[in-house]
């Protein structure tokens, strides 16, 4: 689909999402309106889902008894929040926060009616994908999320590897048929998958949708205004593509990573001066949901919320929706550009790397390194202005975030991590890379 | 007047030193190396002909002011009696010499000396008593404060301080010094120069040349009237009034001019007095002897005080657990490179911990091994030699690690890497290599491993030159799969 046609539609739907039109250039200071979360509607069963979904996968940690679990109590209070302000779709996985993501999710959610909610898991058979062990997760996560039925239920994270990894971990050990019959039991409300891959993986995915072979309820990807149109085109694939496949089949969009793991909150300050300037009181994030909800085959977009203040903001988002012109569109792709300006590391904080055998904190030192780029805080050469100042920021920064034993000069490219990383980073290359930049920042040689 | 001045310069001295011993930074050796090189010790065993002829020509013309300018740790004890002295009030009293003690730790001293057992000349010598006082004991409260420091510049964001490890490198060496820095307060407190005059092998051997010494402080018995101000004042406890004798012996006067300022009589003068022998001069071989025996019971009482130092389902996140590393056996201790041998490093250094309070690296430390202990080895489980680093050869006052640039650096062959294939990863198919990748001088080889498809390090010894990237790279924990063994002869 081309962009202009579909900004027409897009049109259309902001008018029938119920938004009181609002000339452009209206003068009239904006009365507070009442808070009303964005439904979109899954043209399949008339499912109402709410626009932003809630994430399971970031939920706050702490410690107790010397281990990291999760902050129950905290999860509690922002789900108890979240239902009250219209938010019903929450999306867990039995491998998310040392696996520990599922039941804290049913153990606040259980307290609320069932019907209240959409519950969406996966089938995260990323180690053991032998039909035992298969089905033993599929069955642990009803245990885990205190229900009987799932409402949306996901292959967790297929696409690369293409067609023989997916035969490998859904079909020839069964768990394709199996999981047919367990829809057809109504245990299973829609079957989907999550996607990350290329474009030919895609389309083989997509293949078997159209040939028959199996009906996609739903599909889960990554979409945001950098992914747009600026995926690397060969380990990953644009967002502008998938959802212009989806949409044509009317297959409903979920959106992850619409922030980019935070990184879409926290722009280069010069980014950010520019979205201040067109929208100085709303936040930097806000930008990202509104790219995302302005397309109308988004069903959610997912944001893995780690405390209040990202959901009160996105509620305001999502609670006042305003889809993005198609100047306002033009706007964020240019602001795309510039950000693939920065030398940043894709990471997106997921975690799938950890635990790293030798210890290394991966998405830590990313997160660091990340950080510091984005807030033009890294030193950059010796004849910079302030640099002895950046330099001591920088390393007491660093090792403050990650204890040194676990940085990335401890690297030794064993390539562990390499298979788990949905963003296809070159993780050893781009430690050794983060290395290097320390090492020579402590030594003086920038 | 002369007073003041010897304050003066004491105090210049002292602080420069002491800041020397405290400095990890590596901004003040610089300025302020000197310090530690025109100490006499450390200038005998650097054979430095100028700095002996100088002090020695210095003790026969002005008297022992070495040791009431120049030395630390005389110094210090000023300070510490000054205090003593103020807060109970006491006074000095003449006391008599004690020769025995004298002289028979001097002679223990040179015996040893001769004989080459550092240890024990380090466990008496004065420079090294301040230094490891000051490197175990100060320095841990310097970088606190340094760490204090930059907690608080940290939060309002000027970043002028970095935060610094504190470690304790060795727990004999430890306790050595707090109970040298015990001895020391507890005999000075009140006993003033009590160390210096009946222990300290380097006052003894000055006090040979200051009883012969041109300028002293002479009692103009004509006009003393007996007061005892100066004897009340002498911190060497060197000065006898009586109506009979007035008398100072001159090989334990520090030349501190306390006593000069005290008399109201102008009796005491500083002046020009050749040929005047001190009166308490005597031969010392006689005690020497029998004091040998019992020093070097003493000595091996001491030493013998020596503890043991130890040395299914796959969920996202989480952090492995990482062992602390442990040193491993090491046939051949590792000394710096600019020490030329292991023998000659031990024979020279005085064990002063300069280089080990300097080390940025966190290699140095003292050695528990008895036959150095507090002299430094290196190990390589917090850090390794990087190759453009040369300050403990800079600080090295002995020339136990001679001045090398990072250029002759390279030369210097302090050890050579062995991998233990059972330890190894790369044995069990796992792919790694980070010694090699880490290895500065490009001594580690991956070479095709059998069957098992993926590659393992060999050492190519001759290019190895012992840094240790590899050993404290290692991914193998607690003993690393590649350590580092010294070599006897590193040019």
């Amino acid at each position: 689909m081309k962009r202009r046609d579909f900004i027409k539609i897009t049109g259309a739907a902001a008018a029938a999402a119920a938004l009181p039109a609002c000339g452009e250039k209206s003068t009239s200071a904006p009365v507070a309106e009442e808070e009303k979360m964005v439904l979109r509607e899954n043209p399949n069963n008339s499912d109402k889902v709410s626009l932003l979904g809630f994430g399971c996968m970031r939920w706050p940690m702490i410690e107790k008894d010397g281990a990291r679990v999760i902050d129950q109590e905290a999860v509690n209070e922002m789900v108890d929040y979240a239902l009250a302000h219209g938010v019903n779709y929450f999306d867990t996985s039995p491998a998310y926060l040392m696996g520990q993501s599922e039941k804290a999710a049913g153990d606040a959610l259980s307290r609320h009616p069932r019907e209240s909610y959409y519950i969406a898991t996966k089938l995260s058979n990323f180690g053991d994908r032998s039909t035992e062990a298969s089905i033993q997760m599929y069955h642990d996560s009803f245990e885990q999320l205190h229900t009987d039925y799932f409402d949306y239920y996901l292959l967790h994270s297929i696409g690369r590897g293409g067609a023989k990894a997916f035969n490998q971990r859904y079909v020839e050990n069964g768990m394709m048929d199996f999981l047919l019959k367990e829809k057809a039991a109504g245990r299973i409300r829609n079957l989907g998958f999550s996607f990350h891959g290329s474009q030919s993986d895609f389309d083989y995915l997509i293949s078997l949708h159209d040939n028959g072979t199996y009906h996609w309820d739903f599909c889960q990807i990554e979409m945001n205004y950098v992914d747009w149109a600026h995926a690397d085109g060969v380990r990953n694939c644009n967002a502008n593509y998938l959802y212009a496949e989806l949409e044509k089949r009317h297959i409903p969009i979920v959106i992850m990573e619409p922030l980019l793991g935070g990184r879409l909150a926290n722009v280069p300050a010069e980014i950010a001066r520019q979205m201040k300037e067109r929208e100085p009181d709303k936040s930097i994030a806000s930008w990202a949901f509104r790219f995302c909800g302005t397309y109308p085959g988004v069903m959610c977009a997912l944001s893995g919320m780690t405390n209040m203040e990202p959901l009160k903001d996105n509620l305001n988002t999502f609670g006042h929706f305003k889809p993005l012109t198609e100047e306002e569109l033009d706007f964020l792709e240019r602001m795309a550009t510039q950000m693939k300006e920065y030398p940043l590391v894709n990471c997106t904080d997921c975690k799938y790397c950890m635990p790293c055998p030798w210890g290394l904190d991966i998405p830590g030192t990313f997160q660091h390194y990340n950080k510091a780029i984005t807030e033009g805080t890294y030193a950059q050469n010796k004849q910079q202005k302030h640099y002895h100042k950046l330099k001591n920021q920088y390393l007491m920064s660093y090792d403050k975030a990650v204890p040194s034993l676990r940085q990335a000069d401890r690297c030794i490219s064993c390539g562990e991590c390499l298979p788990h990383c949905p963003q296809s980073i070159a993780i050893p290359r781009e430690l050794r890379r983060i290395a290097r930049y320390v090492e020579d920042l402590r030594e003086d040689r920038l | 007047m002369l007073k003041k001045l010897r304050v003066a310069l004491a105090v210049i001295f002292w602080v420069g030193i002491t800041l020397l011993l405290l400095d990890f930074t590596g901004a003040l050796h610089h300025y302020l190396g000197w310090m530690a090189k025109v100490q006499f010790l450390p200038a005998v065993l650097a054979v430095n002909v100028g700095v002996i002829v100088a002090l020695a020509l210095l003790t026969l013309i002005f008297g022992r002011v070495y040791c009431s300018v120049i030395c630390p740790l005389g110094v210090f004890q000023d300070g510490i009696s000054h205090i003593g002295t103020k807060k109970s009030k006491a006074q000095y009293k003449y006391k008599k010499e004690l020769k025995w003690l004298r002289y028979g730790v001097w002679a223990v001293f040179v015996v040893v000396f001769i004989l080459g057992i550092q240890a024990a000349v380090a466990l008496l010598a004065p420079y090294s008593a301040y230094g490891r006082i000051v490197q175990n004991l100060f320095q841990p409260l310097y970088i606190w404060g340094n760490n204090a420091l930059a907690w608080v510049t940290e939060r309002i964001g000027t970043y002028t301080f970095y935060p610094q490890e504190v470690w304790l490198r060795s727990i004999p060496t430890f306790i050595i010094a707090v109970v040298t820095l015990v001895v020391i307060v507890v005999l000075s407190f009140k006993g003033g120069r009590t160390y210096c005059n009946s222990i300290c092998p380097v006052g003894t051997t000055l006090s040979f040349l200051s009883r012969f010494s041109a300028f002293r402080p002479v009692i103009d018995t004509e006009k003393c009237k007996h007061c005892k101000a100066c004897e009340h004042m002498c911190k060497a406890q060197c000065i006898s009034i009586s109506k009979e004798e007035q008398k100072i012996d001159y090989s334990r006067c520090v030349d501190c001019f306390n006593c000069i300022d005290s008399c109201k009589f102008g009796a005491l003068k500083y002046r020009f007095a050749w040929g005047a022998a001190g009166k308490s001069a005597q031969n010392p071989s006689a005690e020497g002897r029998r004091a040998f025996i019992a020093g070097t019971a003493l000595m091996a009482g001491t030493l013998a005080a020596k503890t043991a130092s130890a040395q299914g389902k796959k969920t996202d996140g989480g952090l492995a657990d990482i062992l602390p590393k442990q040193a491993p056996e090491r046939e051949t201790p590792l000394t710096p490179p600019g020490s030329v041998s292991v023998k000659d490093f031990y024979r020279r250094c005085t064990a002063c911990q300069l280089c080990v309070a300097e080390c940025p690296n966190n290699v140095l430390r003292p050695s528990t091994d008895l036959e150095h202990i507090m002299q430094p080895e290196m190990s390589y489980e917090k850090g390794y030699c990087k190759a453009d680093c040369t300050r403990c050869s800079e600080v090295c006052p002995t020339g136990a690690i001679r001045k090398i640039t990072a250029q002759e650096k390279t030369q210097y062959h302090i050890g050579t890497a062995h991998v233990n294939r059972e330890l190894c990863i790369t044995e069990t198919g796992t792919n790694c290599g980070k010694c090699a990748q880490m290895c500065p001088a490009g001594a580690i080889l991956m070479v095709e491993n059998g069957d098992m498809g993926n590659m393992r390090p060999t050492v190519s010894e001759e290019v190895c030159i012992g840094c240790g990237a590899c050993e404290q790279y290692c991914p193998v924990r607690p003993i690393s799969a590649i350590t580092v063994n010294g070599k006897e002869v590193h040019v």
